[in-house]
């Protein structure tokens, strides 16, 4: 039964009910990926592939010393050229995939993933727990990276679970920021309060309220923090203290063959290009995800 | 050829998302005389801001202004290059913008932003622009106009401000004056402060001006003439006494009916025949505000002082006030979202307790809250089934299949189409999202919905709907309504009982038709007086602000009438020594203030209105 209503109600339901069919050209924006999202994906894809099976399909051992120049050109033999001591860059750059993904976008992830559950748990917290996580942070963000990184390694040795752990750590404290900062505004937002007198938990009001509205802004964090961490161990497998000899990281391969840099011998344009692409590859990626609010100009829906 | 602004076939498109470009404005057309005030009314979306933005040669990022032609004087805006139009802009148009706190730069003077303007375009040297505003402040009515350019953004209110804004258009004696809507965003007791003043340089500069606005009655003081917009293109052109009285067009006729109030004879009972029952929310000496607690356990800033209500099962209580007079925060207190100082809330005869994680679920679920702003009050990461889905999962255990069943009935009750249930609230209009808003609280099965606000972000049309669907509503689940707004009309239209707050403090409560008849708190009074009514002429009748008697300096020690200072009928040595108590009428209101029932009946006309009748639309 439906009770007669007044008749600015009536005319008023033709605009406010009647829902158009969503049009094609939306549509496809709403699909998972766009163009861009879709190059960025074959991309991470491709590296991953690499990371599994570099090894496998390298033409040379990673330290065997094959061409009879260094920083020889690119050759049917040598499809990339050879680096300082005539080694084969193709198969360093196979092998050293490895390295940065499995270990930067670990070690990356890793952070990333802990500062944000760390920021949204601070955040729906009370203010004791914020203070001290907030605090505790602050202090691990006063030592920097690259000593930290130098005490852990002369602390324990090299190894690659310690330097996963050590370039987590170290970012750690950035993305704890700003996802705090970022739940804490939200956690203002009246969709929150209303979840919060409806009596949600806060596990709910932190996963299902504020997170989904967060994580765009998080993953471009994260990607910024991924060329951080390829940075970073580059930097330490320059000091002799990342990925040990004869292995190398991409990051090590740009540093080793620096000297190349003036003849433009491919050994250090390569490994250079390697990390480019995979760098750009993850944040076209991460731009193109959905869940970014669009805005729809005031028109759209009337 | 004596039309100072003649738009002809104005077209404003804008690029969407895809790339493609749709008309926001289409083929508008109009002419100001000279001297001569113009009225662009519509809704928003409808293009009123787009085309004021057109009169000087300007469109907003993403749009641009594909045909027809401006013309002010003899100028041709759309001939002009940036460069002239930047010459145009603030010397011979100017523009006065809504949020006049937005538009003012906080760390600098106010006088120097108001004359930048003059000095920018080389007009008049510093001494003679500061002379010249220092005029303009004192035709404005602005307090202390020597002195108040010194100071800065903080330090002046709201209604100041706007003037202000207005004084900085002025300056550079400008051709053509856009105000859009410059008085939306005030309170009605300073609204009409500000309307004043505008009228009266307007008078007396003999302006040519668009105003750009919603509001029929606001317009109806200032326009000769309006333009009825919606949806980008002129539905009607007329004196603004043709389209008051007489308008032609089916949406204008719309827009005038969703204006005036309609009673919506809320409950199919009658409450007040009813036999007493325990009330279904009973609240007595609530104290809440925000801040480190003193000695005494009181917050430092009070914002709730000793309220006490009732609100009957099925009925609905309004509570009215200026911003800042504590409505959110008793909405806050008693959905357990902030905890109160001291007092007690009984629901259901059962005492609730003051924070929320010591109220059982039951109790949580037999009330909620409704907030202002279905923006920000949905999350726009859930998509409309999720949104309605979780109370009834939390609340009810409602899962999968059922609970589908049921987020259709619930859109089918706020009357929502059920293919709606997938969409983002980002893909939805205000009017749908506000539905949505109201449904995620059905959701619980409530008997209690706190209402903040909850039309107030609406245009009209809109908002009409959403309070019918409210009535419909709770005749048919016998709901209870805490209604918060500042609108006095749209409280009378819904409410069974009316609560005024005046900074933290019941000033008055009562019936609502006793809200429209004397005798009446002069806050209360003063409220009433000034809302605009929809007829020309009506600014005028209103008298200049009644001055103050003088009174003494304030007492120490005991709570004084919080309206002492703005009180046109205080006394000295009653007013400033004593706090007040409650007065209580024959008919049943409740007063706070020292004079008797029988003064407050005579004491009428704050503003000295001649022939207003107090009662008028309440008549039946």
């Amino acid at each position: 039964m439906i009770p007669p209503v007044s008749p600015s109600a009536d005319r008023q339901l033709d605009p406010q009910g009647a829902v158009q069919p969503v049009d094609p050209v939306r549509r496809r924006r709403r699909r998972w990926l766009s163009g861009s999202g879709l190059v960025g994906l074959c991309v991470v894809t491709f590296w991953l592939l690499i990371a599994l099976l570099g090894p496998l399909i390298a033409p040379h051992g990673v330290g065997a010393i094959v061409a009879d120049d260094a920083f020889a050109s690119m050759s049917a033999q040598f499809p990339l050229g050879s680096d300082y001591l005539g080694r084969d860059v193709l198969s360093r750059i196979l092998y050293g995939a490895r390295y940065t993904v499995g270990l930067a976008l670990a070690a990356a992830l890793l952070a990333s993933t802990a500062g944000t559950a760390l920021g949204l748990f601070a955040a729906v917290s009370g203010r004791w727990i914020d203070e001290v996580a907030s605090r505790l942070l602050d202090a691990l963000t006063c030592i920097p990276s690259k000593i930290f990184a130098l005490v852990m390694v002369a602390a324990f040795g090299s190894s690659v679970p310690l330097l996963l752990l050590t370039a987590a750590l170290s970012y750690l404290p950035g993305a704890y920021r700003i996802s705090r900062s970022l739940a804490v505004n939200l956690n203002q937002m009246e969709y929150v309060q209303v979840a919060r007198a409806r009596g949600e938990g806060r596990i709910h009001i932190a996963c299902v309220e504020i997170l989904p509205n967060m994580i765009h802004p998080m993953l471009a964090d994260f990607g910024l923090r991924f060329v951080f961490v390829v940075l970073l161990l580059s930097g330490l497998s320059f000091l002799g203290l990342g990925v040990q000899p004869p292995a190398a990281d991409l990051g090590s391969l740009v540093r080793e063959n620096i000297s190349g840099l003036a003849d433009g011998a491919p050994a250090v344009i390569m490994p250079a290009l390697a990390i480019a692409t995979l760098t750009i590859g993850v944040n076209l990626v991460i731009d193109s995800l959905p869940g970014r609010t669009r805005r729809i100009t005031d028109g759209a829906l009337r | 050829m004596n039309d100072l602004v003649r738009v002809e076939g104005l077209r404003v498109v804008a690029r969407t998302d895809s790339g493609d470009e749709s008309a926001i404005v289409r083929e508008v057309s109009f002419s100001i005389p000279k001297g001569e005030v113009l009225a662009l009314i519509g809704e928003s979306g409808s293009g009123k801001t787009t085309i004021a933005l057109a009169l000087m040669g300007y469109a907003r990022n993403g749009c641009r202004i594909a045909a027809g032609s401006i013309h002010i004087g003899d100028t041709d805006l759309r001939s002009l290059g940036s460069r002239q139009l930047s010459d145009l802009r603030g010397s011979r148009v100017a523009y006065i913008a809504q949020s006049a706190a937005a538009s003012f730069n906080p760390a600098k003077p106010l006088m120097d932003q108001v004359i930048e303007g003059a000095l920018i375009h080389g007009l008049m040297t510093r001494a003679a622009a500061e002379e010249k505003a220092v005029d303009i402040f004192r035709s404005l009515a602005l307090p202390d106009p020597e002195h108040i350019g010194g100071r800065y953004l903080h330090q002046v209110s709201g209604g100041q401000l706007q003037r202000l804004m207005a004084a900085m258009a002025l300056i550079t004696d400008p051709v053509l004056v856009i105000l859009d809507e410059p008085t939306t965003a005030l309170d009605v007791t300073t609204q009409i402060e500000v309307l004043r003043a505008f009228k009266k340089v307007v008078r007396e500069r003999g302006m040519t001006a668009v105003y750009v606005s919603h509001d029929l009655a606001v317009v109806a003081q200032m326009a000769d003439r309006i333009v009825v917009l919606n949806r980008g293109e002129v539905r009607e052109t007329g004196s603004t006494m043709q389209i008051l009285t007489a308008p032609a067009d089916l949406y204008t006729q719309t827009l005038m009916a969703a204006a005036t109030p309609v009673e919506r004879q809320a409950s199919g009972t009658n409450i007040e025949g009813r036999a007493p029952a325990p009330p279904l929310l009973a609240i007595d000496g609530l104290l809440a505000g925000y801040g480190r607690r003193n000695e005494h356990g009181v917050p430092v800033s009070l914002v709730l002082n000793d309220i006490g209500l009732t609100i009957q099962r099925g009925a609905t209580l309004g509570v009215i006030g200026e911003s800042g007079s504590g409505k959110s925060t008793l909405a806050r207190v008693i959905a357990g979202l902030l905890a109160p100082a001291s007092g007690t809330v009984l629901f259901d005869g059962t005492p609730l307790a003051p924070r929320l994680e010591q109220r059982t679920r039951e109790q949580l679920r037999r009330i909620q809250i409704v907030f202002q702003n279905a923006d920000t009050a949905l999350n726009p990461a859930h998509t409309v089934a999720r949104i309605l889905g979780r109370p009834l999962e939390f609340y009810h255990g409602l899962r999968a299949v059922a609970r589908g069943k049921r987020i259709a009935q619930l859109l089918d009750r706020v009357r929502l189409p059920a293919n709606i249930a997938e969409r983002r609230c980002a893909e939805l209009s205000g009017g749908q999202k506000q539905r949505i808003n109201l449904a995620r609280a059905l959701a619980a099965e409530p008997d209690l919905i706190l209402c903040d606000e909850v039309t107030s972000a609406l245009d009209t049309v809109v908002a009409a709907a959403i309070l019918d669907l409210m009535a419909e509503l709770r005749r048919e689940l016998n709901l209870s309504y805490l209604f918060i707004s500042h609108d006095i009309s749209t409280v009378r239209a819904i409410c069974d009982e009316v609560i005024v707050l005046y900074a933290g403090c019941k000033v008055e409560s009562g019936k609502r038709h006793a809200l429209s008849a004397a005798p009446l708190h002069p806050y209360t009074d003063l409220l009433i007086a000034s809302v605009p009514e929809m007829r020309q002429g009506w600014l005028e009748q209103v008298g200049p602000s009644a001055s103050l008697p003088p009174v003494g300096a304030n007492a120490h020690g005991p709570r004084l009438c919080s309206f002492l200072q703005r009180c046109p009928v205080r006394i000295d040595g009653v007013c400033n020594v004593m706090p007040p108590s409650y007065v209580v009428t024959p008919t049943g209101k409740e007063i706070l203030c020292h004079h008797s029932d029988e003064r407050l009946r005579h004491l009428r006309d704050p503003l000295g209105v001649v022939g207003h009748p107090p009662a008028a639309e309440n008549a039946k």
